[in-house]
């Protein structure tokens, strides 16, 4: 039981790390990347190629005034952002980084690189813990004391209510097909070939979830709730020092959670075409692991990609996509699975 | 005119915002108290005067000369437009005819200038509305029209480079052809922009009836320029009044239909390209000979009073000059576009949601410096 123990703590410390390590990487290959896009140089001072910009960054954040203005709500005040970095920090557990190769250490199987393998509501889960997350930004926006900031945090609740649903909707295709939400089961049914993944066989659900993730991200053209042009800053204005840190890498964590999360409904996770079915123990995990990477890293360059060349919806128009456009496009997708499956065809 | 006030929602909770003067779209130190139910805007109060130098007041103690380097900081997006318009006013009262070259090369800078401006008008209102990438695309091509001027008159900004009768210098060698290859390459840049923006499904969204003014009320509010010309009103200084030498050159004015923000930036994208036209013109005639009229060394109007406008990049900009027939103006008072279409605003945004506030603050194309003086 101990060894079960001890290397379960070791894949929660392993994905723990790399996660908070994919913070200041992503913000690195989200300022080159704008760069590269806007024809400018972008950070390329610190360290090779700038890599050690963000963390530079980070050390300047811990040395700022932590500020807690006059008229604020000091528990909410507090609480907010580690809500949301613990919303954040909690959500990847049922990922599934790896095969469940059959690897064993120690005498213990290992059961993939997967925080908690057996939890067999992994889909079910991450919704639920993924929309805890705008109450971080809700509390921080009410209790600031601040009319902008009231403002962030009332479009973070009216944006929860309109893509929410249709993010919802949208798995439960893949859920219907799968019959589990169990998350590793979920990539297992997809198997190797590509044209059995998700993406492929449920697109306008794929669409939909994608158009919903960047909303659950509070990222471009959906930031509405920061804003910077409208808000000046949304949620966080009046956060300071390692508190404002907490939502910036709350905001990126997310970021990869929820590609993550993309990777395992829709792209079918770890899996290569043709390889992984043949591989199997070390080298299976391995491949794995690195595909999954690879799959993450797309997504996470789409991202960077939409934020730097699209404008800002206004909050009533993300309210109208939500309710006209993606819901009726999640449940038609809904109704053409039902209908497949009726048909033998999925 | 008749003012409609929006009734409050039965359950509306009013709640006043102090919009600026440190804000990152108000285009410098604009403050806006807002009345806001939500999102909704109930009322729009500009307050101004952050930046009042007192220009006007400066200008009675300068020579006329003296008094151009304090237009440049009016519109300081625009300070060739702004010399262009105080020389002109002190050039009509003295019944001065400046040499064809000169007007020529008055012509090229200010319609290199009214690139600059729009410049920074398409790269802000993009910004405003979320979309960041077209402000360093704009600045880089603004960066070369700030180099022709540094070239020219030694200063990217604050050009001062006319004088009362003419300009101060001529041209460099090579510099026609440099601006040549920039305004050659300049039509290309500004279709890459429109692929960006114009039929980008949320740019539109975001712009499409956001921020109307009707042809009427335009006229009503005394808006001149492009916020004007998108409500469909075909009105610019350079063809009804024309100054110069703009009488010999072809261009258009482009015209909205529906006075909304998506219509003003049509119009202005197109004006970009007049502009490119304008100056391809004025660089094939540009005619040799002096740059500088014969004038008195001191600079004394008779006495008299003169109204005189040009087109500047944000609308009309007029001079209103008063002279007792000293060296220095007796009064000199300046009519400025920003100012008076600003004044606009709470009419255009009342009624609609915060966001379009910034839209509309973008597209009327506001610079606090004329704004304040």
């Amino acid at each position: 039981m101990w060894a079960e123990l001890a290397v379960t703590a070791a894949k929660l410390l392993v994905v723990a790390t790399v996660l908070l390590t994919c913070v200041p990487i992503m913000v690195w290959v989200e300022r080159r990347g704008a760069a590269f896009i806007q024809d400018r140089l972008g950070p390329n001072r610190v360290g090779p190629m700038g890599l050690l910009q963000p963390v530079i960054d980070a050390v300047k954040l811990f040395f700022k005034e932590d500020l807690t203005p006059g008229g604020v709500n000091p528990i909410l005040y507090t609480l907010a952002p580690m809500v949301s970095m613990f919303v954040a920090l909690v959500t990847f557990i049922v990922i599934p980084f790896s095969a469940d190769a059959g690897v064993e250490v120690f005498g213990v199987p290992l059961k993939g690189i997967h925080v908690a393998p057996d939890l067999g509501v992994g889909v079910l889960y991450l919704l639920a813990i993924s929309s805890l997350g705008v109450y971080g930004i809700v509390l921080a926006g009410w209790s600031s004391n601040n009319k902008y900031s009231l403002l962030g945090g009332l479009r973070s609740s009216a944006q929860l209510l309109s893509y929410e649903l249709s993010l919802t909707m949208s798995v439960l295709g893949v859920v219907l097909v799968s019959g589990t939400l169990n998350l590793q089961e979920v990539i297992g049914r997809q198997g190797p070939e590509i044209w059995k993944w998700h993406a492929v066989t449920q697109p306008i659900g794929f669409i939909v979830f994608l158009v919903a993730a960047f909303a659950e991200t509070n990222r471009l053209p959906f930031d509405l709730a920061e804003a910077e042009t409208e808000l000046v800053a949304g949620y966080h204005v009046e956060y300071s020092s390692m508190r404002f840190a907490s939502f910036f890498m709350s905001e990126y964590i997310n970021i990869v959670t929820i590609s993550a999360l993309t990777v395992t409904l829709f792209l079918g996770g770890w899996q290569v075409p043709w390889l992984t079915a043949t591989l199997s123990g070390w080298p299976l995990l391995l491949v794995s692991a690195g595909a999954f990477a690879a799959k993450v890293a797309l997504l996470l360059w789409l991202f960077v990609w939409v934020r730097w060349s699209l404008p800002r919806f206004r909050y009533d128009q993300l309210m109208q996509l939500g309710w006209k456009g993606l819901l009726p496009l999640a449940a038609l997708n809904l109704l053409i699975v039902g209908m497949a499956m009726g048909q033998g065809w999925l | 005119m008749e003012r409609t006030h929006l009734k409050a929602f039965a359950d509306a909770e009013e709640m006043e915002i102090s919009f600026g003067p440190q804000h990152p779209s108000t285009h410098g130190v604009l403050r806006l108290m807002v009345k806001v139910d939500g999102e909704r805007i109930l009322d729009v109060k500009p307050i101004i005067g952050y930046l009042h130098r007192g220009t006007e007041k400066l200008f009675e103690r300068e020579t006329y000369n003296g008094c151009i380097p304090h237009t440049d900081r009016m519109d300081y997006t625009a300070a060739v437009t702004n010399n262009q318009g105080l020389v002109g006013a002190v050039e009509r009262l003295m019944g001065i005819t400046i040499p064809p070259r000169a007007a020529y090369l008055r012509m090229i800078l200010a319609e290199l200038q009214r690139l600059a401006s729009h410049l920074v008008w398409l790269a802000t209102h993009a910004l405003d509305i979320g979309a960041q990438t077209p402000y360093f695309y704009c600045f880089e091509e603004r960066d070369k029209i700030l180099d022709l001027f540094e070239e020219y008159c030694g200063a990217r900004l604050t050009t001062n480079c006319m004088r009362v009768g003419g300009m101060p210098f001529d041209l460099t060698p090579g510099w026609t052809d440099r601006c040549r290859a920039f305004i050659e390459q300049f039509p290309a840049k500004v279709s890459d922009w429109e692929r960006l923006l114009t039929k980008n499904r949320i740019w539109r969204e975001r712009t499409v009836g956001v921020g109307v003014i009707s042809a009427a009320d335009a006229i009503e509010w005394g808006l001149t320029g492009p916020p004007l010309r998108g409500s469909g009103v075909r009105w610019d200084i350079r063809k009804v009044f024309p100054y110069d030498r703009y009488d010999e050159v072809e261009f258009d004015v482009p015209i909205g239909t529906n006075g909304d923000t998506y219509d003003r930036y049509l119009v202005r994208m197109e004006e970009m390209r007049q502009s490119v036209r304008i100056i391809r013109q004025c660089l094939e005639r540009l005619p040799d000979g002096p740059v500088m009229a014969k004038v008195p060394k001191i600079i004394k109007p008779p006495k008299g009073e003169v109204y005189f406008s040009v087109e500047a990049p944000k609308g009309e900009l007029g001079y209103y000059l008063v002279s007792e027939g000293g060296d220095t103006p007796y009064r000199l008072h300046v009519r400025p576009a920003c100012f008076i279409n600003l004044q606009a605003l709470p009419e255009m945004v009342r009624g609609q949601l915060v966001a379009d506030l910034v839209a509309v603050i973008g597209t009327l194309d506001i610079v606090l410096g004329e704004i304040d003086r």
